[in-house]
């Protein structure tokens, strides 16, 4: 097994676990964030379920230097809790509240006709993809310019 | 709460963190998709890996519907009680939102609100309480113009 199999693996999964638990459709999305009218808080399970299988796994193998396929571990460094984490949290609210897709979703949503309430390939899914690409783009952009001011 | 289903719900949450978990076990990094899909396309380090990652998120949904038949009768399947949006400009918007706003903060749903919380990172919590939050505010404000029913 190489990284490359496995990235495949886990991609797998973690499309299965989205498509179980309904968040590949929008709709379901929009009855958590519904939290006047018919609420629905399924979604709260489902990032549950997640951090109980993650947390006590990361707590134990966080020290490691090396991952079993020999791979450096990443950790992202310390983030300060600054106006870049408060915007960018509170815009990608905006997107999501807007829409009722988040990139997992959204990329899975491509191929569960039935489950995510869209069409297989559905031109709304592949339009809301260019445009999140479209974002990344400008947001990677815009953060290279303002380090190399700050160079 | 009639199209509450916590049963799917957490069997599929407890899938994405098992997901997680062989990602970090095995190449040392963690699987938030924003950072992924940034990663596929600006970074040539790991990028067959990324966009293979992103490959199985496609492949997963229909390897599912080739065997749910078991499946069906444990699972199921939510109702369509909330209209989705089909204008374009909603979801252009939304998607450079989403693009841009996940990329500012370092995390989307599963950076922040699973990986981050799960390493008990204090910038993920806040992260993730606003997401949720705004998000929530969005929805019923436009649920205040008939957008969502």
């Amino acid at each position: 097994m190489n990284d490359k199999v496995i990235s495949l693996l886990c991609g797998v999964i973690f499309s299965l676990g989205l498509v179980v638990s309904g968040m590949t459709n929008p709709s379901k999305v929009i009855g958590f964030l519904s939290i006047t009218h018919n609420w629905d808080a399924s979604l709260i399970f489902v990032m549950g379920g997640a951090i109980l299988i993650f947390a006590p796994f990361f707590y134990f193998l966080k020290s490691r230097e090396v991952s079993t396929l020999g791979m450096e571990i990443e950790l992202p460094s310390k983030q300060e809790i600054d106006k870049k984490l408060v915007i960018g949290s509170a815009l990608f609210g905006v997107g999501w509240g807007l829409v009722g897709l988040c990139p997992g979703p959204s990329i899975s949503a491509l191929t569960s006709p039935g489950i995510s309430g869209f069409a297989m390939f559905d031109p709304i899914v592949i339009i809301f993809l260019f445009s999140m690409a479209i974002g990344i783009l400008v947001n990677k952009n815009l953060l290279q310019k303002t380090i190399h001011n700050k160079n | 709460m009639n199209n509450f289903t916590p049963y799917s719900a957490l069997l599929g949450g407890i899938i994405i963190g098992l997901s997680i978990v062989l990602y970090f076990y095995t190449t040392g990094r963690l699987a938030g998709i924003s950072g992924i899909v940034e990663n596929a396309i600006t970074k040539k380090a790991n990028r067959i890996s990324n966009i293979l990652f992103l490959l199985g998120l496609v492949l997963g949904p229909l390897l599912y519907c080739y065997t749910k038949e078991p499946l069906a009768i444990a699972l199921t399947l939510p109702d369509h009680s909330f209209t989705i949006t089909n204008s374009y400009p909603l979801v252009i918007t939304g998607g450079l939102l989403v693009g841009f706003g996940t990329r500012l903060s370092g995390g989307c749903t599963s950076g922040h609100g699973i990986c981050g919380i799960g390493r008990l990172s204090i910038s993920s919590l806040i992260a993730t309480v606003v997401f949720v939050g705004v998000a929530m505010i969005t929805v019923t404000i436009l649920q205040q113009f008939g957008i969502y029913l």
